[in-house]
């Protein structure tokens, strides 16, 4: 299997949209950096960069890759190698590139720059919601036949879990207000990669406070070791599991 | 070298292949035509394991046909379409296929010195034309002396010289015992190159013989007349039978 990756990635590496992804985020972090000498609230700027951009761009980027190297993938099946090898191949590649675009555009000027624990957390939350969305993004372009269904299916994808969720779980806690909600709100938020990256986040800041009781819980909760665990297992698991599904679709599917 | 038993395939409520039955061996070369849309693509994508059918059973040097996929070893495979990854030079795609199957001692480096690819060897895909990418899929084809070739419109988009010299090295192999199967649309091609033909009609095999036998039982001298003799009467018979 790595005897394709490495070629597969090589190919990414030099790709022009990687490249200008990475500088984006390099520019785009130093810049905050140089505007606000507090590392926290550069921290709080670069975060909707790592909820919303990030995931936009890694959902929009795999698709595009994916149906681009499609004959590609087909020469590859006729090859002896396993369907699954190939695959994987695609997956690591383009996951790795862009891993590799966010932490040198973010993670290097967060390191020079000192932005402690909070920094750290952006760093591992980006890289995380970036194979969260690479494993969608796959998912859904197996799922489909055809280049403009699959960017509408990932876009979807991004869609649901940045806004719509958000929406219907206000929704529901604003109906239920009368009810101790925290637990299931904990439940519901494990449910969505993107809230879960951001509550990692904002708990490493000083904002919390801002949160109410709610707040106070989540601290409690996240703060610890078994918290940090816990919301590092599910976004794990967030990777695996459309990985896993989309693999098994893969193997069986007519190219 | 290859048998497919009775093998059905349908995407959706359309059956592409219907009741398919297939004997090729070795040492004979295979024509495969049919108009578009009868199933040729996905007859030879159901072989190389692309498509998974419905029903049936394929075998290649006796070996079922699966995911894992080590009975590819035997076959090069010429698809009708080559895209590469854009950045990637035709240098390593040459590499990465030697990677894949790194048992081959020997790699047939023919068609990649008649190509002149090796000048070529650091140019990336993107830049490349079509028909060089369609040399780069031939040369791809005949690199590890694989004792089956499948050629899906082999010589479609090349120039005549690169078409001669892709012709040559397909008899070349031919005459050192391979099974060859051909698919084009180019018929006087066909003529040179295969001794045996194989119509496929709308998913089913509609005639299966030797194209000495088929020219002689149409009483054609050449195959672009006989082959064209053969629809002809397909359709009269098809016209006069009700269908079903």
């Amino acid at each position: 299997m790595t005897r394709v990756l490495k070629y597969v990635f090589y190919d990414l590496l030099r790709t022009r949209f990687i490249l200008v992804y990475t500088l984006f985020l390099w520019f785009l972090t130093f810049a905050l950096f140089q505007f606000d000498s507090d590392a926290g609230k550069v921290v709080l700027s670069l975060m909707n960069v790592a909820l919303l951009v990030v995931p936009l761009v890694s959902v929009v980027f795999t698709t595009i890759h994916y149906f681009n190297s499609y004959e590609f993938i087909e020469l590859m099946l006729a090859q002896p190698i396993h369907r699954r090898a190939v695959f994987l191949s695609e997956y690591l590649g383009v996951a790795s590139s862009l891993v590799m675009a966010f932490l040198l555009g973010v993670g290097m000027p967060v390191a020079l720059f000192g932005a402690g624990t909070a920094g750290l957390a952006l760093v591992f939350s980006g890289t995380m919601l970036t194979l969260v969305f690479v494993s969608l993004a796959f998912l859904s372009s197996v799922l489909t036949q055809d280049k403009a269904k699959a960017i509408g299916v990932a876009l979807l994808f991004w869609f649901y879990f940045s806004l719509i969720y958000d929406g219907i779980l206000l929704w529901v806690v604003y109906t239920l207000s009368d009810y101790p909600l925290e637990k299931i709100t904990l439940g519901l938020v494990a449910l969505n990669p993107v809230d879960l990256a951001r509550i990692i986040l904002l708990l490493q800041l000083d904002i919390s406070a801002l949160m109410g009781y709610t707040g106070a819980f989540y601290q409690k909760f996240f703060g610890s070791a078994a918290g940090m665990l816990f919301s590092s297992l599910t976004l794990l698991l967030w990777v695996l599991l459309p990985l896993w599904a989309a693999t098994r679709i893969f193997q069986k599917k007519d190219l | 070298m290859i048998s497919v038993d009775q093998l059905n395939k349908s995407f959706g409520k359309l059956r592409v292949l219907n009741e398919v039955s297939i004997a090729w061996q070795a040492g004979k070369s295979y024509a495969l035509i049919g108009p578009n849309g009868s199933g040729k693509t996905t007859l030879i994508k159901a072989i190389l394991g692309l498509v998974i059918p419905d029903t049936g059973v394929i075998r290649v040097d006796g070996v079922p046909v699966d995911a894992r996929g080590r009975y590819r070893t035997k076959i090069g495979y010429m698809p009708q379409i080559g895209r590469y990854p854009d950045n990637m030079t035709i240098g390593q795609l040459v590499e990465m296929m030697k990677s894949i199957r790194p048992d081959v001692p020997e790699t047939d480096e023919d068609l990649l010195d008649a190509f002149k690819l090796y000048k070529l060897f650091d140019k990336r895909m993107r830049t490349l034309s079509g028909g060089t990418r369609q040399k780069v899929s031939a040369a791809l084809a005949f690199l590890f002396h694989p004792p089956i070739l499948i050629l899906d419109e082999p010589t479609a988009g090349l120039d005549p010289v690169a078409s001669e010299v892709l012709k040559e090295k397909i008899l070349n192999e031919k005459r050192k015992g391979r099974l060859i199967v051909i698919t084009s649309h180019i018929l006087s091609d066909l003529d040179e190159l295969t001794t045996d033909l194989v119509y496929l009609h709308e998913g089913q095999v509609q005639y299966q013989n030797t194209v000495d036998e088929l020219k002689r039982e149409t009483r054609e001298a050449r195959l672009t007349k006989a082959i064209a003799t053969l629809i002809r009467q397909r359709e009269l018979i098809h016209s006069v039978t009700p269908t079903t």
